[in-house]
C-alpha cells in the first residue's frame, strides 16, 4: 500500500519573505517597469504573478505595471501522448510583447517543458526584447531541457516520486509549500 | 469532462450535451488564438488531414482548411470534379488510397446521407462529417449555437425558429438536435411543402405564418432556398416565396422586440433575406463565419487528442 508523507518546506512567514525578496530583485533589474510585462503561465503561475504584482505595487506605488496570463495547452509537446487531453485555460494577453522585457512566471520549474511551451506561446504576441524566468520553486535535478530561471524563490533537490505542492492563501487556508513523498 | 464521448463527428445526434459544452469551451480558447497577432498554434503538427469534397462548397471547405492550417496540421484537398471518382472508383477505394498515404483524419462532404457514417465503419481514420446529403451538417449546427451563446449569453431557454427550406436542409436537422440538447425551444417556419411531414415527432412546432413565428422567437435562423436539390416545384415562384417568407427591415421593425438573424450562407439576397437585414445589427452572419473556424479547430483538436500515438 502506498503511504504519503507530507513535509512543509516553506512556511507561511517564509513565503511572504520570499515574495518580497523576489519583488525587490525585479525592481533592481527593471527600475520603473515601463518596458516590462509580467506574464503568468496558466494555471498555477497566474496566482503567483498576482501576488508579486501586489507586492510590487505596494513597494513602488506604481499602478501601471503591465501583466498578462498565457495558456500553453496548444503548445505542449505531449499532445496525443497522454491518457486524457488537457483542458485549455483562459488566456489574457491584451498587450503586444514586441520590443518589451518579459518576465515569464510559473510556480514550480521541473522538467522545463512547460517553460519551453510558454516561450513558444509568448512569441505569438510579438518579438520580445528579452525574456526572463521567475519561479517560486526550482526542482533543479529533474530538468529535461536546458532552461534555467533568473529569479528563484527556493531551490529544492527532490526525486521524481516526490511532489511539490504550492498552497495559496487565496485558495487554501494559508500560504505554504509542501513536499509530498509516496512510499511503498 | 475533458474528452469527447465519440471518436468521429458524424452528427449532432450522437453527441451528449457535455460534448457540445466541451467543444464550446475549447472553441472559446481558439477564438482568442485566431484574434492574436500570430494566429497559429503548433498542436497538430504531426497530424495529416484530408478534405474530401464530393459536393461543391466554398465556405465550409475554406473554413476547415483554415482551421487545419491554424492548428499546423498537414492538409490535402480533394474534390470529386477533378478525380478518379469520375473514372468509376468507389468511395471506400478512393478513401483507402488516400489513407495509404498515412492520413489521420478525413473531413468529408458527400451528396449521400450516411456517407460519413459508412466511412467511419469501413476505414481506419477519424471521420468528420462536413455535410452528408440532407442528413446532418454538425459543425454548422455547433457554430450556429456557439454564435447564439456568444450573442445572447446562453442557448438554454432561448426560442429559435428555423425558416425556409427545412425539407432539403442538413443544417436544419443538425440545428434542431444541437439546440434541443442545449435546452433551447425550436420551431420551424415555411410553406408546408418544404417542411418534413413528421417534424412534430422531433418536438418542433411548425408555424405557417412568418410574422407569428418572428413574434415568438429570440433568434431566426434563415435557410437558403436550395433550388439545386428541388426536383419538383415546391412553391409557385421565388417572387411569391419572398413575398410570404422573405424577411425585410419593415417586418423586423414591426416586431416589438429585437431578434437575432442568422443565415448559414450563401445568402440569396432579396429572396429569403433583404440586403438591409443581412447587413444590419440584427444579423450575426459574419460572426458565424468567424466562429466557424474556431469551432472546427476545437472539433479537430479534441478528436485528434483521441488518436493515440
Amino acid at each position: 500500500m502506498k503511504m504519503k508523507t507530507e513535509k512543509q518546506i516553506v512556511s507561511s512567514n517564509q513565503f511572504e519573505i520570499m515574495i518580497e525578496r523576489l519583488a525587490h530583485q525585479l525592481i533592481e533589474n527593471h527600475s520603473d517597469f515601463s518596458e516590462t510585462i509580467l506574464v503568468g503561465l496558466q494555471p498555477r503561475g497566474v496566482e503567483f504573478t498576482n501576488r508579486v504584482l501586489e507586492k510590487l505595487i505596494e513597494i513602488t506605488k506604481n499602478k501601471d505595471i503591465i501583466s498578462g496570463s498565457l495558456d500553453i495547452t496548444f503548445f505542449r509537446d505531449d499532445f496525443g501522448r497522454r491518457d486524457t487531453p488537457i483542458e485549455a485555460q483562459e488566456l489574457d494577453m491584451n498587450v503586444s510583447v514586441e520590443g518589451k522585457k518579459v518576465v515569464l512566471i510559473d510556480d514550480v520549474l521541473f522538467t522545463g517543458r512547460s517553460i519551453r511551451a510558454g516561450m513558444d506561446a509568448l512569441m505569438s504576441f510579438g518579438r520580445p526584447k528579452q525574456v526572463e524566468l521567475m519561479v517560486l520553486i526550482d526542482r533543479r535535478l529533474k530538468r529535461h531541457l536546458p532552461i534555467q530561471p533568473n529569479y528563484v524563490g527556493k531551490t529544492v533537490d527532490s526525486i521524481s516520486s516526490e511532489r511539490v505542492v504550492v498552497k495559496w492563501k487565496s485558495e487554501d487556508v494559508k500560504d505554504e509549500i509542501i513536499l509530498l513523498k509516496s512510499e511503498e | 469532462m475533458s474528452e469527447l464521448s465519440v471518436n468521429h463527428l458524424l452528427g449532432i445526434k450522437n453527441l451528449q450535451r457535455e460534448d457540445i459544452e466541451l467543444i464550446f469551451k475549447t472553441a472559446d480558447n481558439f477564438k482568442r488564438i485566431i484574434n492574436q497577432p500570430i494566429k497559429k498554434v503548433p498542436t497538430l503538427r504531426d497530424i495529416t488531414i484530408a478534405n474530401l469534397f464530393f459536393e461543391n462548397s466554398t465556405r465550409t471547405r475554406l473554413s476547415f482548411e483554415l482551421a487545419e492550417k491554424r492548428l499546423s496540421s498537414d492538409v490535402i484537398n480533394f474534390s470529386s470534379a477533378s478525380s478518379s471518382v469520375k473514372k468509376g472508383e468507389t468511395l471506400i477505394d478512393t478513401v483507402n488510397n488516400i489513407l495509404a498515404m498515412k492520413v489521420d483524419m478525413v473531413v468529408i462532404r458527400h451528396p449521400n446521407p450516411g456517407a460519413a457514417e459508412f466511412l467511419s465503419r469501413n476505414v481506419k481514420a477519424t471521420i468528420i462529417n462536413a455535410g452528408d446529403g440532407a442528413h446532418e451538417h454538425p459543425t454548422q449546427a455547433l457554430l450556429d449555437s456557439f454564435s447564439i451563446r456568444e450573442r445572447l449569453g446562453s442557448v438554454k431557454g432561448k426560442k429559435v425558429v428555423i425558416i425556409g427550406d427545412v425539407l432539403h436542409s442538413r443544417v436544419a436537422l443538425s440545428n434542431i438536435h444541437c439546440l434541443q440538447k442545449l435546452g433551447a425551444e425550436v420551431a420551424v417556419c415555411g410553406p408546408s411543402t418544404l417542411i418534413p411531414k413528421y417534424i412534430n415527432s422531433l418536438g418542433v412546432h411548425h408555424y405557417s405564418d412568418l410574422k407569428e413565428a418572428l413574434k415568438w422567437c429570440d433568434v431566426a435562423n434563415v435557410l437558403r432556398i436550395q433550388l439545386e436539390r428541388q426536383d419538383v416545384n415546391y412553391f409557385p415562384s421565388l417572387r411569391e416565396y419572398s413575398m410570404v417568407y422573405g424577411i425585410n427591415k419593415e417586418l423586423l421593425d414591426s416586431l416589438e422586440k429585437e431578434i437575432v438573424v442568422m443565415h448559414p450562407g450563401p445568402i440569396n439576397r432579396g429572396v429569403e433575406l433583404s440586403s438591409d437585414v443581412a447587413d444590419s445589427d440584427h444579423s450575426i452572419i459574419l460572426d458565424q463565419v468567424e466562429n466557424g473556424v474556431a469551432i472546427r479547430m476545437a472539433v479537430m483538436y479534441l478528436l485528434a487528442g483521441k488518436l493515440k500515438k
